[in-house]
């Protein structure tokens, strides 16, 4: 199977060239079969390999793609059990999200446009995680980058959708900018950008602790954060939401936001050298894991509430890393990828079923209607709380227990770690009380069909069951110590989010506590609309860069330097005025500056001579 | 290698003569002359051995050029007609020859006055800046370099559009005026190589031996870099650029951006960095300043654009911010950057511009005010725009980035601060190109607009852009290795 | 005979008079015959420091230019009286700060 690693990303690839080029010689049927099953055979390809796997890195080179001077990258692969993890979540996630799409898309005009974004997107992405450089890695990087952009643009008749894609571009670019500057960073300190190379060689060269380490590892986080929406490079993963569904659920929960967070556990050679980077990881993930839990609760669109809770969960993912919990934070990650994805496919079918509905507040009582997509919620957010024997709760605790021992830190992290996972047990059964329960405003006007209702019932499956699944990642990180914390530790970080649960109940179906009139107070007020706003990071950004670059844009546009060579002009325009107006045409006027310019020649002469 | 000269130029002629005959009858000519070239090209090279690709070119030896042509022209002043090829030589030169044939594509429906003529000056032009490539004489070099903007004025000035006189006269007297200060400098190289040796020679390796006074070194240099920056353009010195490209023809902001920008940084790394090694190293702050000042004043200007060409061009004082920064930062890894950058930039933006000519021929307007939502109406030459746009902002996989890439990597080496802020242009680079797409393909569309698609050659012009873009980004190395032995000997410490 | 037998001194002297008066005629005078005829003075004024000159040193070029001079002075003046006619005809007067088109 080693030989044939190259077909992992190429079959997606050759699907989308096709898909480009030969649009208008397929019909839908075909254009769908061709996006899934390319996705599929990838699949096929990857399953084949994990089942030849002996354990040992595999790697192949397909072709030298630039040498120069000390830099050599290759277009070539690395595959250890971290890669393994990562392809079968891509392709296995990423297949029940194409079958989906085949079905929620259909009847749409770009039908084809459209698979053909999302096989290059898995492409880029399987790429990501196979390249054995960094610089491969960037390309793939970038690649979910463009994608994401176009995929979120897919509808790009509504120039907001435009500007979300523009803007998710664009802030991820800025982490990329930093990334590319932590590689340059990098090879000149070890002359190469092959991962491994990277990770030995630092080892050997770097002390713990050392500043050019803490400086390109904090590069390479910045690259991260952009990535994978963490504070404070967040914000543009609310809006990218403008995308279609099944994109959020592929780019925007499964994978490419999660790209972060493997970057970060594929270079943690580095990171370990440079624990104050460590750190800022691990406090990054923190904040934003609770500054989005408390966004999401002030949130009405069902999109943007997921969105949010992406941010949070890959939040966790951040403070597991950040804490050295490296196989708990990928464990979560494929956690997520189930349940988070599970749960946009099932607000995609509500969104489907209900006229592109959006607002939570105008649905409710969708059990009985929609049976199938009530228990994928169900099962979605009871995974996202981390409610117990969940496949959450075991990559979650995981996380929440390493945090605990954290040195220094570790217990104020722990307890932010838990407050979160309480705000996200309230805000997960928030919406699953709130769309699914109570009276039924909106009726659904059709059921989802079998090409949507499979890859729900299969993400049913692994989201309940995904936390016995083991991850082949312990020859990859270093040997962590078992966590074992006290008791009591144990019991909060279990319990908490099953009090989230029942507040959720009492606030929002029960209705014993009725809290709107806190809400509706006046600091409630204020608070629910910074919540509501995302704590007012986006009115920051805009007051801080954007308007000063418009600003900036508006004064440079007259073109200020070519008013320096307008003066050049202006000068001599001047200056032939002026002779010009010597000029006067008469005959005798001439004939006296003639005659004086000839006096005043032979004074000169007469003077030079020595006269 | 004369004969390629002497093709384009006599087929210019005969270009013209032939429009007497037929006014269709000229860019058939064109077409046929310029395909001839590029087959004479590949075949010249094509019989060449497989070691000679490799072998460094020496200035002595001049069998250790792919090509080498030396006639006396004015003996008495060392003047000769001198004529050579390494691998950078041969990527301009073909790049130029492909340029002319996509330019050629563009002009082939717009331009319906005057036919002959205009396929003349094309041809021409092609002809002074493949003289220019290969020149080894400095003041055959200074001819090409002056004998290429003459046709390139008449193109502009006669088959512009409404400002064209304006522009035509600014694009004239900058490069012009800049030239003028090369000329200076190298008669006083020339004069300089007398007083040390007792005769006259322009020859590009007599020169290379001079030794300068470092004062005087300072000056002489500082007159190429001038000439050679305006070209380029680098900031300060670009405002010619965006007048000149927004009321060229699209042929002729085509060759502009393509090749002719080129020049600037050719001679840049042919002479202005090599003839002067210390006072250009010396000097190398200044230039790198400029050139990541241009990247980000490029990027700022361009978003604030309304014209789409105008936008393009800003963008290209944005990119060749980049050629400056890797030819100054002066490392194998930061000039093979800047090479391949000259060469992505020729084919992404070339193909922007007649994207924007094609739009401007459809509604008569550059003004992405009135545009909008065009994906709707012509989605080929959305999807064509999408990739350029794409090319342009530097996504990994497509030959700009390898270009940015490698040179932002080179300029770290020797000047991180200046490798950051460059890096601030990766930033602002995808925002005004994707507010270009945005402005003009995406947003809320209209179906009663009528916007014909691509037809069939203009397809294929775009297909071939982009497959040799793809190329470039995936697999860059051949290009790199053709100009790596030339690379080499002009970088410092190199063998003799 | 040789040499002159006024001093030359006298003779240069007359001939600056004879410039300088026609200098001034030239830039007083606003009708054109009149500046014509001060040009004429002029002429003759060089001419005359030509010929003492030649006579002074007892060459025969002053006598050559002296030739010239006069040739050059018929052609000046039946040019000249050209130009007055047109001017003339066209400005219906003689005076010369009439015909200032060549204003820049």
């Amino acid at each position: 199977m080693t030989d044939l690693l190259w077909l992992i990303p190429a079959l997606p690839l050759a699907s989308a060239t096709l898909l480009i080029f030969g649009s208008q010689w397929w019909g839908p049927r075909s254009v769908a079969a061709l996006g899934v099953g390319s996705v599929a055979a990838a699949g096929v390809c990857v399953l084949l390999t994990i089942l030849s796997w002996q354990g040992a890195p595999l790697q192949q080179t397909l072709w030298t793609w630039i040498a120069v001077g000390e830099l050599s990258a290759g277009v070539s692969f690395y595959i250890d059990g971290l890669t393994l993890v990562m392809l079968s979540v891509i392709t296995g996630v990423g297949f029940l999200i194409h079958l989906y799409s085949a079905e929620f898309m259909s009847g749409d005009a770009s039908y084809a446009r459209y698979f053909a974004y999302l096989n290059l997107f898995v492409t880029a992405m399987l790429t990501l995680v196979m390249a054995d450089n960094l610089l491969l890695l960037f390309l793939g990087w970038e690649g979910v980058g463009a994608c994401s952009y176009l995929l979120v643009g897919f509808w790009h008749f509504d120039a907001a959708n435009g500007a979300a894609a523009r803007k998710a571009f664009v802030v991820t670019r800025v982490g990329d900018a930093a990334m590319a500057l932590g590689l340059f960073l990098l090879f000149r300190e070890f002359g190469t950008l092959d991962i491994q190379a990277l990770g030995s060689a630092a080892t050997a060269q770097w002390e713990v602790g050392d500043p050019t380490a803490v400086l390109a590892t904090a590069l390479l986080l910045g690259g991260a954060v952009g990535k994978s929406a963490q504070l404070p490079l967040h914000t543009w993963l609310p809006d990218a939401m403008a995308g279609p569904t099944p994109v959020s659920a592929l780019i925007h929960a499964a994978t490419m936001v999660t790209a972060g967070v493997y970057l970060i556990a594929r270079t943690h050679e580095l990171f370990l050298l440079a624990p104050p980077t460590l750190a800022a990881v691990a406090i990054i993930g923190l904040l934003t894991l609770l500054l989005a839990a408390f966004t999401a609760l002030c949130q009405n669109d069902i999109k943007r509430i997921l969105a949010w809770s992406t941010i949070s969960q890959i939040g966790y993912m951040f403070l597991g890393l950040g804490v050295g919990a490296w196989s708990a934070s990928i464990f979560h990650l494929m956690t997520h990828a189930f349940f988070k994805a599970l749960l946009f496919l099932a607000a995609g079918a509500i969104i489907h079923c209900l006229h592109h509905e959006h607002d939570i507040r105008k649905m409710g009582g969708l059990r009985s209607r929609l049976p199938l997509v009530f228990l994928s919620f169900l099962i979605g957010a009871a995974a996202l709380s981390a409610l117990p024997l969940t496949s959450g709760f075991f990559s979650k605790d995981l996380i929440v227990l390493a945090a605990f021992e954290a040195p220094g830190i570790g217990p104020w992290l722990w307890a932010g770690a838990v407050l979160g996972a309480f705000l996200t047990a309230l805000y997960s059964f928030r919406l699953v009380f709130v769309v699914f329960f109570g009276r039924a405003d909106t009726l659904p006007d059709r059921q989802p069909g079998p090409a949507m209702a499979m890859p729900l019932s299969v993400l049913c499956v692994f989201s309940l069951a995904g936390g016995w699944l083991g991850i082949p990642v312990a020859s990859v990180f270093p040997t962590a110590a078992e966590a074992h914390p006290a008791l009591w530790v144990e019991a909060v970080s279990i319990g908490l989010p099953l009090l989230g649960v029942a507040m959720a109940y009492v606030l929002f179906l029960g209705r014993q506590w009725d809290a709107s009139g806190l809400v509706e107070s006046a600091p409630g007020q204020t608070l629910f609309r910074f919540w509501h706003a995302g704590w007012r990071v986006d009115g920051l950004y805009d007051w801080l860069w954007v308007k000063p670059f418009v600003g900036l844009t508006v004064l440079l546009k007259s073109e200020p330097v070519d008013r320096l060579y307008g003066a050049v002009v202006a000068l001599c325009q001047f200056c032939h005025q002026q002779l010009s107006r010597s000029q006067s045409g008469r005959l005798r006027q001439y004939a006296t500056v003639m005659a004086a310019g000839v006096i005043v020649l032979l004074g000169v002469v007469w003077r030079a001579a020595g006269g | 290698m004369i004969y390629l000269l002497l093709i384009l130029f006599l087929g210019g002629g005969l270009a013209w003569a032939s429009e007497r005959w037929n006014p269709q009858a000229p860019r058939w000519v064109a077409l046929a002359v310029v395909s001839f070239a590029l087959l004479y090209l590949v075949v010249a090279v094509a019989r060449l051995p497989v070691e000679q690709f490799s072998l460094l070119p020496a200035a002595s030896q001049p069998d250790t050029w792919l090509a080498h042509t030396r006639f006396d022209w004015m003996p008495r002043f060392g003047i000769h007609f001198e004529l050579a090829m390494d691998g950078l030589s041969l990527t301009l030169v073909a790049l130029t020859l492909l340029l002319g044939l996509i330019a050629l594509s563009a002009s082939w429906s717009e331009i319906d006055q005057r036919t002959g003529f205009f396929q003349a000056n094309l041809l021409w032009s092609l002809t002074g800046v493949v003289g220019v490539f290969m020149a080894l004489d400095l003041f055959l070099f200074f001819v090409f370099y002056e004998v290429m903007l003459v046709p390139m004025y008449l193109l502009i000035a006669i088959w512009g559009h409404e400002a064209r006189s304006y522009a035509s006269m600014k694009f004239f007297i900058f490069t012009q005026a800049s030239g003028l200060l090369m000329l200076v400098s190298i008669v006083v190289l020339a004069y300089q190589h007398a007083l040390q040796t007792g005769s006259f020679s322009f020859s590009y390796f007599d020169l290379l031996d001079n030794r300068l006074d470092p004062a005087l070194a300072f000056w002489v240099m500082l007159g190429f870099f001038l000439a050679f920056t305006v070209k380029l353009p680098g900031f300060p010195f670009h405002t010619w650029l965006p007048d000149a490209h927004t009321q060229a023809p699209t042929a002729g902001s085509v060759l502009l951006a393509g090749i002719l920008l080129k020049t600037g940084a050719y001679g840049l790394l042919r002479f202005a960095i090599p003839l002067f090694p210390d006072a250009a190293a010396e000097f190398a702050p200044v230039a790198m300043a400029l050139g990541a000042a241009g990247i980000i004043y490029g990027a700022v200007l361009a978003f604030a654009q309304s014209d789409f060409k105008r936008l393009v061009a800003y963008s290209s004082v944005s990119h060749m911010g980049f050629v400056l920064l890797g030819l100054y930062a002066w490392n194998s890894l930061a000039v093979q950057g800047a090479i391949v950058q000259m060469v992505a930039h020729g084919l992404s933006t070339a193909a922007l511009f007649m994207i924007a000519g094609s739009l401007q021929q459809r509604m008569h307007t550059r003004d992405m005010s009135r545009m909008g939502g065009l994906w709707l109406n012509a989605p080929r030459m959305g999807a064509c725009a999408l990739f350029f746009t794409m090319a342009s902002l530097g996504l990994p996989g497509l030959g700009n980035f390898v270009a940015e890439f490698l040179v932002l990597l080179g300029l770290f080496q020797v000047a991180p601060r200046m490798a950051v802020i460059a890096a601030v242009g990766l930033v602002t680079g995808a925002v005004y190109s994707l507010i270009m797409l945005q402005r003009s393909f995406q947003g809320p569309g209209d179906l009663e607009r009528t916007v014909p698609d691509y037809g069939r050659r203009e397809l294929a012009t775009m297909l071939l852009m982009v497959a040799l873009l793809i190329w470039l980004g995936v697999n860059p190395q051949p290009l790199l290795e053709l100009t790596q032995p030339a690379v080499d000997s002009l970088l410092p410490g190199a063998a003799p | 005979m040789d040499g002159l037998q006024v001093p030359l001194e006298h003779v240069l002297g007359l001939a600056s008079l004879l410039f300088a008066l026609g200098l001034t005629g030239l830039m007083v005078r606003r009708n054109i015959l009149f500046v014509l005829m001060s040009l004429e003075v002029m002429l003759n004024s060089a001419a005359l420091a030509f010929v003492a000159a030649g006579a002074h040193w007892g060459q025969p070029d002053g006598q050559v230019v002296f030739m010239l001079v006069l040739t050059v002075t018929a052609a000046e003046v039946s040019v000249g009286l050209g130009l007055v006619l047109q001017i003339q005809r066209r400005f219906h007067t003689l005076d010369i700060d009439a015909a200032t088109r060549l204003r820049g």
